[in-house]
């Protein structure tokens, strides 16, 4: 079985959930006897794109013309299912990032293939095509059956490890023939928070909510996050209060995040909150109530309020860190 | 301008999520649905669009009869009409395809989603609707406004912003900041009542996916209290017990 992986790159370097994503497509590979080849969209240089085979990937596609030149989810599905056909592939792997859920469905739609996207596990043979997805924002999980002969599959970040392997891969130029008519949207500005950590990609999270009481006592979180190497995130209070941008909000009608750690500060834990986090690794809560429902749902827990337990925890952070 | 707002009906936030038989079918009971919160939104800034530059929403449905009273309230909010397509929306494949042949011949000058329903989290609707309509579609937008006939966007990026121009038509999906959501006052719930709400039958197409069974996420064991004095001791938990740091 052939398996085509979408190798995201931004600016021109390829990112973990990349890594995710072709040692997926690879362990799926070695099971089936298959090939995996990873499918680059834009310019990154030769050296990057034959580190692929590191990860598991046979074969490395790559599209360069001018139309890729920035990210169009028209001109990028259009590379993806060129490659797919252009291969006979059964499988379409994409990363659930913003780029990989805007390509997945298009992509589909061109194939004619059935698509799940948040996926968590392997897909299981044994009776037709399943994989399992979290449903309901991470309150559940569902198992889903795929009838088409070609699937799409894109899967969660964080949830799959980086499996190096020993390949090298044969890298092959290629091109889709779209022309500039096929693209409808020109990109104006792009702007990304240099040095940060994105939310959906960060192993370690530090979040908090009102029991911070302002968003100026916020460097307190910042400061923590930046000793750790962790993102921030925050609840939906302190979004809609404009303390935080949205885009750090967590939970049900936020952003559902899967880190290895989530510590949540002044955070209650109600149930939309708890939707967005819980399938986090190890949750840490801190806060004054004991009754707070987070503690319910933590591995660690701290009685107390932030302005104390958050000066310890940082000076700990720091001691840690610098006799690491 | 004509637009076109697709909502979906989903499970209030606050549900405690239990399924039946056997695990294979999500449980209703006592439970109290709404529009997703994301077409909310989408409505609400096509409704904001369409006051000011003149034209109308309609709002289309792929599901039961059991969905209408969220229809209702998406007109009570203010949209013009509402079209329910009668059929159990099975996957994103499905209904995508339902509402590309309802709007096929339409020709609306640009289509909302919300950026993904809150009950399967899928988010593809937007992006299939697009390729099947032969449209460019645009994730996550927390800002719009169409001027000159071109449409000025915003989306979310992995880490950042993008700010875009698009021709019409086209599709794209609200996230959160796109606008605030409006409550319907007693005029628009009247005149909800005697809007135009057309049910039609579905058409052909079938479902790639099908959902097989539901798991509940295994209980947390106990939460380990660390005393507050003692707070620095988490770093060293984090480190030699948990492993994660």
């Amino acid at each position: 079985m052939k398996i085509i992986v979408f190798a995201e790159n931004q600016d021109g370097n390829f990112k973990k959930s990349t890594f995710e994503a072709v040692s997926y497509a690879a362990q799926i590979a070695a099971s089936n006897n298959g090939s995996v080849a990873a499918v680059s969209i834009g310019e990154v240089s030769n050296e990057k794109l034959a580190e692929l085979g590191k990860y598991g990937a046979d074969q490395v596609l790559t599209y360069t013309q001018d139309n890729f030149k920035t990210f169009s989810g028209e001109a990028y599905s259009k590379a993806l299912a060129h490659a797919t056909k252009n291969l006979n592939a059964e499988l379409v792997i994409v990363s659930n990032t913003y780029s990989g859920k805007t390509i997945a469905p298009r992509t589909a739609a061109q194939l004619n293939a059935g698509i799940v996207s948040g996926v968590i596990s392997f897909p299981e043979y044994s009776n037709g095509f399943k994989v399992r997805r979290t449903v309901f924002s991470g309150k559940s999980f569902a198992d889903v059956a795929v009838n088409t002969s070609i699937k799409v599959l894109a899967i969660t970040p964080n949830s799959f490890n980086i499996v190096e392997s020993a390949k090298s891969a044969a890298i092959e130029n290629m091109d889709a023939g779209i022309a500039i008519a096929d693209i409808h949207t020109t990109s104006v500005e792009v702007a990304r928070a240099s040095g940060k950590i994105p939310l959906t990609e960060a192993e370690l999270v530090v979040s908090a909510g009102r029991g911070m009481k302002g968003p100026e006592n916020w460097h307190m979180i910042e400061d923590l996050a930046e000793v750790l190497g962790a993102a921030t995130a925050c609840s939906k209070p302190v979004s809609d209060m404009h303390w935080r941008p949205h885009s750090e909000h967590v939970g049900q009608t936020g952003i559902t995040i899967k880190p290895n750690l989530y510590i949540a500060i002044g955070i209650s834990g109600a149930i939309q909150h708890l939707a967005g986090v819980s399938a986090s690794k190890v949750i840490v809560a801190i806060n004054k109530d004991p009754e707070a429902p987070f503690f319910k749902a933590a591995d660690y827990g701290i009685v107390g309020d932030a302005f104390e337990v958050l000066p310890k925890v940082l000076e700990a952070a720091k001691a840690f860190k610098s006799a690491q | 301008m004509k637009v076109l707002v697709c909502i979906s009906n989903v499970p209030d936030t606050t549900t405690r999520v239990s399924f039946t038989d056997n695990n294979t079918k999500f449980n209703t009971q006592g439970v109290q649905f709404i529009i997703n919160p994301y077409d909310e939104l989408a409505l609400t800034r096509a409704l904001e669009i369409t006051e000011k530059q003149g034209g109308t929403v309609t709002v289309v449905n792929v599901g039961l009869a059991e969905t209408e009273p969220s229809i209702r309230k998406a007109l009570a909010i203010g949209a013009h009409e509402a079209v329910r397509i009668n059929a159990e929306p099975i996957d994103a494949f499905f209904v995508a395809e339902q509402i590309a042949n309802y709007a096929k011949s339409e020709n609306f000058d640009f289509i909302l989603t919300g950026r993904e329903s809150i009950d399967y989290n899928g988010g593809m609707v937007a992006g299939l609707l697009g390729e099947m309509l032969n449209m460019p579609s645009i994730n996550v937008i927390t800002a719009i406004d169409i001027e000159n006939g071109v449409a000025k966007l915003e989306r979310d990026i992995d880490g950042g912003r993008e700010k875009l121009d698009c021709t019409l038509p086209f599709v794209a999906s609200a996230q959160k900041e796109l606008t605030e959501p409006r409550i319907p006052n007693m005029r628009g719930i009247m005149a909800a009542r005697t809007k135009p709400l057309k049910v039609v039958e579905p058409n052909g197409s079938q479902a790639n996916t099908q959902i097989t069974s539901f798991e509940l996420p295994a209980p947390k064991g106990a939460c380990k209290m660390i005393d507050v004095a003692d707070a620095g001791k988490l770093i060293e938990l984090l480190h030699n017990e948990a492993k994660v740091i």
